[in-house]
């Protein structure tokens, strides 16, 4: 009898959950996700990429690497086809250097905020609209106070809009501050810079602009070298990712 | 051969009230002609019964408390018109603009398509009923028959053929298309029906009344016949609403809006084609104070009326009002009015309706509908100039891009041939960067650039003092200078540099706010030659 009125009751908030809640009795792992690749081999070999329909964070210091990794996701999804949002908190995308990376900037929706009020209202539409590869939301510019006046339930209502999605949720800033809302977060600190010499010795070059050859007094100067990158140190704060096997990876990435 | 006739009754009642739905129940009497000698027009069966006759002084027509007076509306009458011609052509090709009120149209073929007589009068009549007016329909084997059963017959009427003069002998004589003198005679001879018409020797009617009695003969037999006047296909929908009291708030603007546009895409759907923009036009009332406020320093003449004009562009053609009328909200929202709004006209251009294929392998987007809302929701946070997807130029200026309509469908349905080969370069130059297991370093812009202290020893720089904060270079390349535009007020003239800055040692007059320190890395900055100081541009991260 009771074993009747069970079954019965469980058909009844079937039948009232139903167009809301597709089995509700069902257990279902949230710590499975399709992942997408990030485009950095180090990266998508230690967490297996970004995981869709989930919130991942990235967090560092100013130069620390983190539109490095962005502008690298974003030539990842963009060359996939997918159409991709990025909410700029302080307007600081630099479209030049996105589009010598790989970006399609064609596929790419640029929303220039001035605040972040403004910036989690766009990522908020942004969200509920739907249907985009990749939502990044860059906070970094902002004071780490600022952000960390965000209420929690704000990254809880963006974990739950983006759930069950095909959507990428990249938030960066600073410091952590989703908490457990983030499925996976990344820190990224900088190591070496690499500066070019062009000349090792006084006699197997010219200058730049003249054409002359370069002599010694020429070592040293300014513009005899240029910039060509920094090591990029990848941590793994938090990753509620499991592979199908249900291995998690716990291996830090260096770039 | 068969023909199907529209008639709209109280057709220009109906043309008035079609805007606003809730007083088709009342009694309704239209003035028009010239003031102050203006008469009653038109009124509908509700209005005649209550005691207005056509003719009536508007001052009599006053008289009648229950009577609603409306003024006419011929751009309101045309629109109305223009809906039914896009309702016959909807159902067939070949239509003859008989009348305002009278639609013909030739059925030749269409049982193949909606089945027998009674569900073409049924389709045509539910297609009139869409774009809000009331038909009566009739089909007959001839043109006469059909206008005469549709004016004498409520309803859906299908007359066999063979059976015209049986159906419409009970049909008043005035049904006919006659002039008064001649209904004068007919009426002298005491001949009311269709029947007393057709009983009377065609011989003695035709010395009496010449060939004009013999061919009404023929038409009250059901037998005369004539050709079809085509009419010429049109492709132009615009809809009009004039308001009695001008509307300045933005909630019962959106609702005549929103009937508006009801009514377009219904004539839009009846000729299985969408919209692809959105034309719309506020005749404003004019109002002395305001103009004097706002020509303050330009001219104080008034003019006679302000118009408010807005196009609303959408990336792919919809016949979805209510997401026009959001996206015509939103619009209103960030830019309203100056004024009250005395008069709407809104046009539309017509594309074909969109297909799409989806496939297997393609990669999710957004819906292209929900995307244009959400976007118009952005701009109206953000500004217009804050959001869309940007586009470079071919420049060395360092405002190098400018920000376009965000429009991912239209790049991916236009061929990207011509981009074929850069987009090429720029693959294999991801690809080699992800097998090399480098990342490309990326600039990260400060906007507007940042004012900064940069001291020089032999011209190499050595330090720098940012935000109060001092920072030994440790590394620099540069400069590289760039110039141009120079006979322009915007011209530029800059020497680039990248300086690894080390703050970290925090000399400085703000060192005892750590926090508002800069943080330690390469920078970009360049001394601009036209403001004589060097400026910071960005940072690589």
């Amino acid at each position: 009898m009771a074993a009747l009125s069970l079954a019965a009751l469980r058909s009844q908030v079937e039948s009232d959950l139903r167009g809301r809640v597709t089995a509700p009795f069902s257990y279902r792992d949230r710590n499975i996700f399709e992942v997408a690749p990030s485009g950095i081999l180090e990266i998508d070999s230690s967490v297996g990429g970004l995981p869709r329909g989930a919130m991942t964070e990235i967090c560092g210091l100013p130069g620390s690497g983190r539109s490095s990794l962005l502008v690298s996701v974003l030539a990842s999804r963009t060359e996939n086809g997918e159409v991709c949002a990025l909410v700029d908190a302080r307007d600081s995308f630099d479209p030049q250097t996105a589009c010598a990376a790989g970006v399609d900037l064609r596929q790419l929706l640029w929303v220039r905020c001035q605040n972040i009020d403004q910036a989690l209202r766009a990522t908020d539409l942004l969200i509920q609209s739907g249907g985009f590869g990749l939502v990044a939301v860059d906070l970094s510019d902002l004071a780490p106070k600022t952000v960390r006046y965000v209420p929690l339930n704000a990254w809880f209502r963006f974990r739950r809009a983006v759930e069950d999605t095909p959507t990428v949720l990249m938030i960066l800033d600073q410091e952590a501050n989703a908490k457990n809302c983030a499925s996976l977060v990344l820190r990224l600190d900088a190591e070496a810079v690499r500066w070019s010499e062009t000349v090792k010795s006084a006699d197997c070059g010219t200058l730049p602009f003249c054409g002359k050859k370069m002599d010694a007094a020429a070592q040293g100067y300014s513009f005899a070298r240029l910039f060509e990158g920094f090591s990029v140190r990848t941590e793994i704060i938090r990753s509620r990712m499991q592979s199908s096997n249900g291995l998690a990876p716990a291996v830090a990435a260096h770039g | 051969m068969a023909f199907a006739c529209i008639y709209i009754s109280d057709f220009l009642v109906q043309a008035v009230v079609r805007a606003q739905p809730i007083l088709r129940k009342e009694a309704i009497a239209l003035i028009g002609g010239a003031p102050p000698l203006w008469e009653v027009v038109a009124a509908n069966s509700a209005a005649l019964q209550a005691g207005i006759h056509l003719g009536m002084t508007k001052a009599q027509a006053e008289e009648f408390c229950r009577i609603k007076i409306m003024d006419r509306s011929e751009s309101q009458e045309k629109a109305a018109h223009a809906a039914l011609m896009d309702v016959a052509w909807s159902m067939s090709p070949r239509v003859e603009d008989t009348a305002s009120d009278i639609i013909v149209l030739d059925l030749q073929g269409l049982e193949s398509l909606f089945g027998s007589g009674e569900n073409i009068g049924r389709e045509l009549a539910e297609r009139v009923s869409k774009v809000d007016l009331v038909a009566h329909i009739a089909i007959a084997s001839n043109i006469e028959t059909a206008i005469y059963a549709a004016r004498g017959f409520s309803g859906v009427t299908i007359i066999p053929m063979g059976e015209e003069a049986r159906c419409l002998s009970g049909l008043p004589v005035s049904v006919l298309a006659i002039t008064p003198e001649i209904l004068k005679v007919l009426e002298s001879w005491g001949i009311e029906t269709f029947q007393d018409l057709t009983a009377l020797p065609v011989l003695q009617l035709s010395e009496r009344l010449g060939q004009e009695g013999v061919g009404l003969h023929q038409r009250a037999q059901g037998v005369y016949t004539r050709a079809l006047i085509l009419a010429e296909l049109k492709v132009y929908f615009e809809e009009q609403m004039e308001i009695d009291d001008a509307v300045e708030d933005l909630e019962p603007l959106s609702f005549l809006l929103g009937r508006l546009l009801d009514q377009l895409c219904a004539r839009l759907e009846a000729r299985a084609l969408a919209i692809r923009a959105v034309h719309v036009r506020f005749d404003l009332e004019p109002s002395f104070e305001k103009d004097c406020q706002s020509l303050k320093d330009e001219t104080r003449k008034k003019t006679a009326s302000k118009e408010y004009v807005r196009t609303l562009n959408l990336p792919v053609p919809t016949r979805n009002s209510k997401m026009l009328l959001k996206l015509l909200r939103l619009q209103l929202q960030s830019d309203p009015p100056v004024a009250p709004v005395q008069k709407i006209i809104m046009r539309v251009d017509s594309a074909g309706a969109r297909t799409v294929q989806n496939g297997l392998f393609v990669p999710a987007a957004p819906d292209p509908e929900k995307l244009e809302l959400t976007v118009a929701r952005l701009t109206k946070l953000v500004g217009d100039a804050n959001v869309g997807s940007p586009e470079l130029l071919d420049t060395f200026n360092p405002a190098n891009f400018r920000m376009n309509r965000f429009s991912f469908l239209e790049d991916r349905v236009a061929g990207r041939s011509g981009k074929l080969h850069k987009e090429k370069n720029v693959k294999r130059f991801v690809a080699a960067q992800s097998s090399s297991g480098k990342i490309l370093p990326t600039f990260r812009a400060i906007r507007p650039a940042l004012p900064i202290t940069v001291e020089l020893r032999e011209e190499r720089p050595v330090r720098a003092c940012l935000r109060g904060a001092y920072g030994e270079v440790v590394a620099s390349s540069g400069p590289w200078r760039s110039s141009g535009d120079w006979w322009q007020p915007e011209s530029w003239n800059q020497d680039e540099w990248d300086f690894e800055v080390d703050f970290s040692a925090g000399h400085g007059q703000r060192q005892q706010n750590r926090s508002v320190l800069p943080q330690s890395g390469i920078y970009r900055v360049y001394y601009d030659a036209l403001q004589r100081g060097w400026f910071v541009k960005g940072i690589y991260d």
